[in-house]
Order: structure tokens, then sequence, then C-alpha cells
């Protein structure tokens, strides 16, 4: 199997707070991974450094994208980052509020397109193709987001359900071959989840997108990972298969608790 | 609490208010000094004013209040705003098509049926509408809050005046001249400035205008100065130069073609891949940076075709009135075109344009609004922003059939 | 060297008065998080009110020291009672607003009162009388140092002072420094949010009047819109020391009156605003955390 994601040593400092501490990480193909741990164990600032919204202070950050070679990104900007192929959700839904739900997702084509200026004002044979290959291709994946129903509806009059499920539509639409999501299931009722628990796996298998993933919800977690890290005071204190972390006895005792499937 | 309680509670209300602002507007309204006769002149009936007027202007003050409290309300549970009168019509095609027509007529027209004068002040307005539909670029897509618009706009008149006082260049061949040096001038302004923060870059704008202002104020040598540069040429057409009246004829139409080729422009660009990309920067920087797009970039593309329009209409505007000077480009000008913008409705192109004409317009033609004018226009800013921030047409995305 | 000396004092001097000024940007900023685009009027409001209520007291018969007393208490409650006007209309209701819409509406703010004044009054300069009296013990010194500069000063230092215990060790104080760090957080906890924004409007509002008071009758004359000129300065030295922090605004607006006072004392004096305004780009640009700041993270 490819190692598609490869994190080495990572450390992030916030003046004399030590956020990150030489994290080793790493995702292989066709996988869905989840990172979990208490509050405040630096899980997102772990996604905003491998995102590149931060610049990590040490360590280093590659991918290798299947039939791509091998490349180093920390360092590079975020909109860099997603054309290189990782895109990602966030943990409280930052959607484009005032635009429609299809737009939502054209916004994610955008790197993946090329027409500018002169092409947008004369409209030409090639501007008019490519425009109408995003709308199309926008529209594809809401339907495989089960949002095909809500195309012209303004984004921010979706229910949170949706939102949420449009925000990992328009990640899709940048064509990652790893999508990271940042507490997907928070704030969603048991349906919800359930519907997300299916979503997430036909991503993974129809798109062949792998996926990793913080999350809270342990049911979820479970049920979908084939691995599972744990991360606590910005270390990984552990890492392995849901079987191998439920009984693992560090992280019962840093984290977990006892009563994991009460 | 009854009815009659509520009332006169509100009454109550109301009357405080009235007297706070009695009290407050005391020094200021009512006396006036002469430090030099050392007299002074006591106008009471002004109080009289200022009080009756808070009392009802209180009233109307909190009832939209809550009528647009109710209207959050209504919006969240997913009920769309309420729209104006207006705006429906203009969506029926019954209406609008012919109301389209009526527009083409009265405008072609115009300059025909009506004096020189009034030619000249639609002319005017023609102007800010276009620089209305530039700044909205900026502002209103791609949210950039720029106060240094004018700078811009000045760039593009220096640039005619000064090419023809020295080298007696026309307008024609000046006019792109002017709109590339605006372009010029908002990538190299924008290049620094656009990585800040929105309030941040709104005060820098502002600076850079101002620095520009003061520039051409005190550089004798290359600017004139504050007594600036006359006799500039009125647009020829080829060689042939025209009268007076048939100057202003032909501005006219040339300002209605610009103002038809803006709007041209910025509606394909605005259900474009670009437009799209300003307006979730506008949204939402973080997420629009995550989803790809080069954030300076598409910000100083949006900045610098501001500009181009800027300066664009900067050359026509020292080809209107023949003679320019730095007081002409004051920060004023730039809170004018901005109020045209928060009024009319950010992002929408018939909001800006029914701005432009309501704010240009309305005190030229009302002779009691022409001295309250920029006192009109900071209210217009602050009651728009309280009460309807989308401005008076809201700005509607395109929608996509499917057919499946 | 002597006028090497008098651009220190007379850059010092003219910086206090930047610092009241800055004050109100900076304290204001540190809370809601607006440049608040009116403070600049609010001070011009300071001056015309202390112009007009001298002229009225000392026409009514007051003697020289009420008349100063007098007006300049006018002047700070008229202020602090605009800036309270001004945040409960144009910002209060704004509370919940994407950033723009407060900072448009404090620019509309401004717009409005300035030309608010410029009807009720006059769009000519007013001569202000000079307020500060002469001091005999200072005389012989004259030629260093004159008493308005002694007494601008010393206002200054003592608003400095007073506002610094405020803050520090006063129960509101308290309530303002934990409003500025988190206002959901303080509201939760008790604080009257609103409450605090009001009196830091008031306090910002009274300083302004008092540099306003000081200024005119330093500079001998005042208009309908020194507010713009002199509230972007301050606002430069805001952002210079960091904004939002108080000794960081004292600091920035020093280090601008100096650089002015210099700047027209050795270059031009014609270019006297470009370097203000070129401090404030250059700042912002290069710095914008100022000179105190600390650069804050983004938060996602």
């Amino acid at each position: 199997m490819n190692t598609i994601l490869e994190v080495k040593d990572l450390t992030m400092d916030f003046g004399g707070l030590r956020a990150l501490d030489h994290l080793d990480l790493n995702v292989v193909e066709g996988e869905i991974a989840a990172i979990i741990g208490p509050n405040g164990a630096g899980k997102t600032t772990f996604f905003n450094c491998i995102t590149g919204i931060y610049n990590p202070t040490e360590g280093e950050v590659l991918i290798s994208p299947p039939g791509k070679k091998r490349k180093k990104i920390n360092g590079l900007k975020p909109n860099r980052v997603t054309e290189n192929g990782m895109a990602r959700t966030f943990q409280n839904i930052r959607l484009f509020p005032d635009m429609t739900v299809l737009e939502n997702v054209m916004i994610g084509r955008h790197c993946r397109t090329s027409s500018g200026i002169v092409g947008a004002i004369l409209r030409g044979r090639s501007t008019n193709k490519e425009e109408k290959e995003i709308v199309d291709f926008s529209y594809n994946i809401l339907k495989k987001t089960s949002l095909s129903h809500l195309v012209n509806e303004l984004a921010k009059n979706l229910p949170y359900g949706a939102q949420r499920r449009l925000e990992i539509a328009r990640a899709m639409a940048t064509e990652p071959f790893l999508l990271l999501l940042d507490e997907p299931a928070a704030g969603m009722n048991p349906q919800e989840t359930r519907e997300l628990d299916e979503l997430i796996t036909r991503i993974r298998d129809e798109e062949s997108i792998s996926i990793l993933m913080i999350e809270h919800d342990m049911k979820l977690v479970m049920s979908l990972s084939d691995r599972i890290f744990v991360m606590d005071y910005g270390r990984k204190i552990a890492q392995g298969s849901p079987y191998d972390i439920i009984n693992n006895p560090v992280v019962i005792k840093a984290y977990l608790g006892e009563d994991i499937y009460a | 609490m009854s009815f009659r309680d509520d009332k006169i509670q509100e009454i109550k209300k109301s009357l405080l208010v009235s007297i706070w602002f009695m009290f407050l507007t005391f020094p200021i309204m009512v006396i006036r000094v002469n430090p030099i006769e050392k007299a002074v002149e006591w106008r009471w009936e002004n109080m009289l004013v200022v009080g009756i007027g808070s009392f009802l202007l209180s009233f109307v003050w909190r009832y939209m209040l809550k009528k647009k409290e109710a209207g959050e309300k209504r919006a969240e549970i997913g009920e769309s705003g309420n729209t104006f009168l207006i705006q429906k019509i203009l969506e029926e095609p019954r209406f609008c098509i012919p109301l389209l027509i009526t527009l083409t007529i009265i405008a072609v027209a115009f300059p025909f049926i009506f004096s020189m004068y009034q030619t000249n002040i639609m002319t005017t307005a023609l102007m800010y509408v276009v620089l209305g539909l530039g700044l909205n670029i900026v502002v209103g897509l791609a949210g950039l809050l720029d106060l240094g618009y004018v700078a811009f706009y000045a760039v593009g008149a220096y640039c005619y005046a000064l090419l023809n006082h020295h080298f007696g260049l026309g307008f024609w061949s000046v006019l792109p001249i002017g709109a590339v040096l605006g372009f010029i001038f908002g990538i190299l302004l924008g290049f620094p400035v656009l990585r800040l923060r929105g309030d941040y870059l709104a005060i820098v704008t502002l600076g850079f205008g101002e620095i520009i202002r003061l520039v051409l104020e005190n550089w004798n040598e290359f600017s004139f100065g504050p007594s600036g540069i006359a006799n500039i040429d009125r647009p020829a057409f080829w060689d042939f130069q025209f009268s007076l009246q048939n100057a202003t004829i032909y501005l006219y139409f040339l300002m209605i073609g610009l103002t038809l080729f803006t709007i041209f422009v910025v509606n394909r660009l605005q259900n474009s891949r670009i437009g799209r990309a300003w307006i979730a920067l506008r949204e939402d920087e973080t997420a629009c940076q995550a989803m790809g797009i080069d954030k300076t970039r598409t910000k100083l593309t949006a900045f610098a075709l501001g500009a181009t329009w800027a300066g664009m209409v900067g050359v026509i505007f020292a080809a209107k009135t023949t003679f320019i000077n730095p007081a002409s480009f004051t920060f004023l000008e730039s809170a004018m075109i901005l109020s045209i913008v928060v009024l009319g409705g950010m992002g929408s192109i018939l909001g800006v344009i029914i701005g432009a004409l309501i704010l240009i317009l309305l005190p030229e033609y009302l002779r009691v609004f022409s001295d309250y004018r920029m006192l009109l226009f900071g209210a217009i800013m602050v009651i728009m922003m309280v009460f309807r921030p989308q401005g008076i047409i809201t700005n509607i995305r395109r929608r996509y059939k499917f057919n499946e | 060297m002597e006028y090497f000396f008098e651009l220190i004092l007379g850059g010092l001097t003219r910086g206090s008065i930047y610092a009241l000024i800055a004050l109100g940007y900076t304290m204001v900023y540190g809370i809601v998080e607006l440049i608040n685009f009116a403070h600049g009027e609010i001070y011009m409001i300071g001056a015309f009110t202390a112009l007009i209520f001298t002229s009225v007291l000392t026409l009514l018969g007051f003697n020289e020291i009420a008349v100063i007393v007098l007006a300049s208490l006018l002047a700070v409650i008229y202020s602090s009672a605009y800036g309270y006007t001004v945040e409960k209309i144009a910002y209060k209701p704004l509370r919940n607003a994407p950033r723009l819409s407060p900072l448009i509406s404090a620019i509309g703010m401004s717009i409005f009162l300035q030309n608010y004044v410029l009807l009720a009054q006059t769009s000519d300069f007013l001569p202000f009388p000079n307020l500060i009296p002469e001091f005999e013990f200072i005389k012989p010194y004259r030629h260093i140092i004159g008493s308005p500069e002694i007494i601008i000063l010393l206002t200054t230092s003592i608003a400095m002072v007073l506002l610094t215990f405020l803050i520090k060790f006063t129960r509101i104080g308290k309530a303002m420094r934990a409003t500025a760090q988190d206002r959901n957080m303080a509201m939760l906890v008790g604080v009257n949010v609103n409450r605090v924004i009001s009196i830091t409007f008031i306090i910002g509002s009274a300083l302004a009047a008092l540099g306003g008071v000081l200024i005119a009758s330093h500079v001998g004359q005042i208009n309908f819109y020194i507010g713009f000129i002199a509230g972007i300065k301050a606002f430069t030295a805001a952002v210079l020391g960091g904004i939002g922090s108080i000794p960081g605004a004292v600091l920035g607006a020093l280090v601008l009156g100096l650089t002015e006072s210099f700047a027209t004392g050795y270059v031009s004096s014609d270019y006297e605003d470009v370097f203000a305004f070129g401090l404030l780009v250059l700042i912002l640009i290069f710095r914008p955390a100022g000179i105190l700041g600390r650069a804050a993270a983004q938060k996602v």
C-alpha cells in the first residue's frame, strides 16, 4: 500500500506554547483514518499546519499523490496545498453563506480551471465550454452528496446537516486524493450521522478519495476508521486499529476513560 | 401590560429621546458665536425643530428596528427577505421589456428635449454610475473596502490633463492610456496593501488617496499645484472639434456608451469564474483560500479592475470640465461613491445605477437637498447599514436549471 | 542645538495631544474591534463646544479661570454625550453584523457630524481664544518652553495616570479588560457588556474633548474639518503603538509627534500630512501589530 501523506516530526509553537510536539503520522491510499483526542489536544492545529494555514515550526509534511512524485508541502499557501490535492472542511462550518449551493461547489472547481478576466468578458467558446464543465461537474457532486434538490438555495438557508454535507461536496470539487474532515459529525442528529457514515464510506469506495478526519463521535469513528491516531497535549500517544485503540491502556487512561461504550 | 400602557411607554421613550437630543444639540444648533465681534446669536427655534424632529424620528427608528428584527427571524426559518416592489417588477419580463424600451427612448431623446444644463447633469450622473459600478467590483463583489478610490480617478484625470497640456494628445488616445494607468496604479498600490485585514485595508487606501492628493497639491512642477490645469481639450470626433453644445451632447452619448459597456462587463464578470472567486473571497477569506483560490491574485484583479474604470472616468471628467485641480479629489468624493454603492446594494448592478441616480440627481433637482447633500450621504450610510445592509436592490445570484 | 530642543518639545506637545485622541481609538478598538471613524469628529465637537461656551460665559461676565474650567468641563460633558449617542445609533445595532458594516456606518457618522457642524455653525475658520494663562515663573525660560506646552504636557500626563489607574484597579476597568479579551465570555460571567462599551465610548470621547480644547487653544483656530486630519493622525498613532494597547497609543502618539516635528523642521512643512499618512501606510504594511502589539494568531 502506498503512503500518500507522511508527516514527520511536526512541531508547532505559539510563542512559548507548544501546540504540536514532534508528531509523526501517515495515511495510506484508500484508508479512512481518524484522529481523536481530548479538546485542546492540537488536532485542529495539526490540520491547520498540514493545509498551510499555519507554517509549522519544525518537521516535514510530504505528500505522494497517486501517480505523482513525492512532494514537500509545508510552507506552501493553503491554496497551493489544495491544488496539490488535499482539501479540507472546517470545524465551525465555513461556507459562502450568500452564494447558492451550486456556486459553493463551483468555487471548488476554481483551481482546476483557468479562464481569466478577458475570457469572462468575451465569453469565447473555450470559456463557455469550461463554464459548462464546471456546472456539470459540480451538479454531479451535489447528486452524489444528495444535495441536488437544493442547487439554487442560498447556503445560509440550509439545515445544519446539509451545510456539513455541502462543505464536503465543496472540498470534493477540488478533486483531492485526500480529504481532511474536521469534526464532520459535530452537531448532527443520529439520523444525519448515519447518512454521513454512508457518505464517507461511499466517497472512499466510489471516488477513491482517502480520508483523514478529526471526530469526537466515537461510534462513528469506530465504525468507519481503518486506523485511529490518538493525540494528547500535542503528542501522538497511540495509533492502531479501532480494536487496538479501545484496548490500549494508555489511551484509556489518558483520554477515553473506562466507559467508552457505555 | 395593556395596549394603552404600551402606547404610553412608547411616548415616554420618545419624549426622553427628544429631551436628550435637545440637550445634545443645544450648543451647536442653538448658539452661534461670532468671536470677532464678540456677539452671540441665540437660535431657540432650532431647539424646537430638533425636539419635535427627534420625537417623531425615534418612533420611526424603533419601528424600523422592530421590523428588521422580525425580518431576521423570518430569514432564520428559511423565508426569503423582503424585496422592494421595484425589484419584483423588474424580475417580471412582462414589465421589464417595455420598461427597457421606454428607458432607451428617454435616454436617446434626452439631450434633444432638455437643455444643455440638464444634459450636463445627466452626464455627471452617468459618470457616477460608472464610478459606482467600478467601485462595486472592489467593495460589492470582492468585499474590499477601498476608501481611496478617488485616487485612481485623479490618476485618470491628471493623465489626460497633463498629456493634453504638454503634448497635445487628444481625448481618444488618452482614454485607453488612462485606463491602463489606472490599472497599473491599482496593481502598484494594491500589491503591498491587499494582504491587510478589511478595516486596515480601508484605512491604508484612505491614506494612499490622501497622499496622492497632497502630492498633487504640493508638487507644483508636476501638477501645477492647487491652481490646477485649465483649458483641457474637449473630446473631438477624429479631427473634428464640436461646438460647446454639440460637445455636451457628444459627451452625453459617450457616457451612455461607457455605461452600457460597464454594465455589460460587470454583468459578465460577476457570473464568471473570477467573479465567483471575488464573492467567495468576500464571504469567507479563509475558506476561499482553502478551496484553492489564490487570495492575493484574486484581490489584485478586483482592485486593479476597479481602478481601471476610475481611470477611464477620470479622463472623461477632465475632458468634460476642461479644468481640474486637486480639490476635486478629496476623501469626500470617495465617500460619495461609496455611499452610492452602499445605498444601491453591494454587488448589485441595478442597485448601484439607481443609487447613483438618486444620490446625484436628487440634490441637483431638489434645491432643498443640495445644501444638505453631504449630510444626507453620511446619514444614508448609517441608516442603510443599520436597517438594510443589502441596499435597495438585493443582489440575486444566478439560478441554474437542470432537467433531470 | 536650541532649535533641536524646540523641535523635541514641539513634537512632544503635538504627540501628547495625539495621545489623548489616540486613546479613544485604541480603547474602542480593543473592546469592539471597530475603527471608530467618527472619533475625530467628537474631538472637533469638543473644540466647538468649548469655543461656544467660552464666548457665552465671557459675555455673561465670568472671570477668566471660571470660564476656562467651565468651558472645558462642558466640552468634556458634551463630547462624552455625543460619543455615547453615536455608539447607540450607529454601532450598537450592528454588534453582530459583518465587520465592514459598522466601519461603513462609522464613516457615514463621521461625514454626518462634520456636515452637521458645518451647517449649524460655519465653514469658516473661527479664532479660538487662548485659554491657557501665561505663568509668571515660566517667563525667564520662555524661549525654551511656554505655558501652553507645560499645561498640555501636564494635562496629558495626569489623564494617562488616571486612565491607567481606572483600567488597572477599578471594577469597571476589570470589566473593560474582560470584555476586550472575550466579549461573550464576559457576558456569561455577568459583565454588562453594553454598559462597558458605552463607558468606553464616554471615556474615549472625554479624552478627545480634552485634546480638542488644548489643541484649539494652542493653535488658535478651528473649523468643522479639523477632526478628520486629527482623527487619521491619532489613528496612525494608535496603530503605530499597537492598536488595543493603551501604553502603545501614548508611545505611538509621541513617536508620531516627534517624527512630524522633525520632518517639518528639517525637511519641509508642505508635506506635513504626507509624513503622517506615509508613516501610517508603512506601519500597516510592515508591522500591522505596531510597536507594542503582538501579532494575533488567526483563528480557524
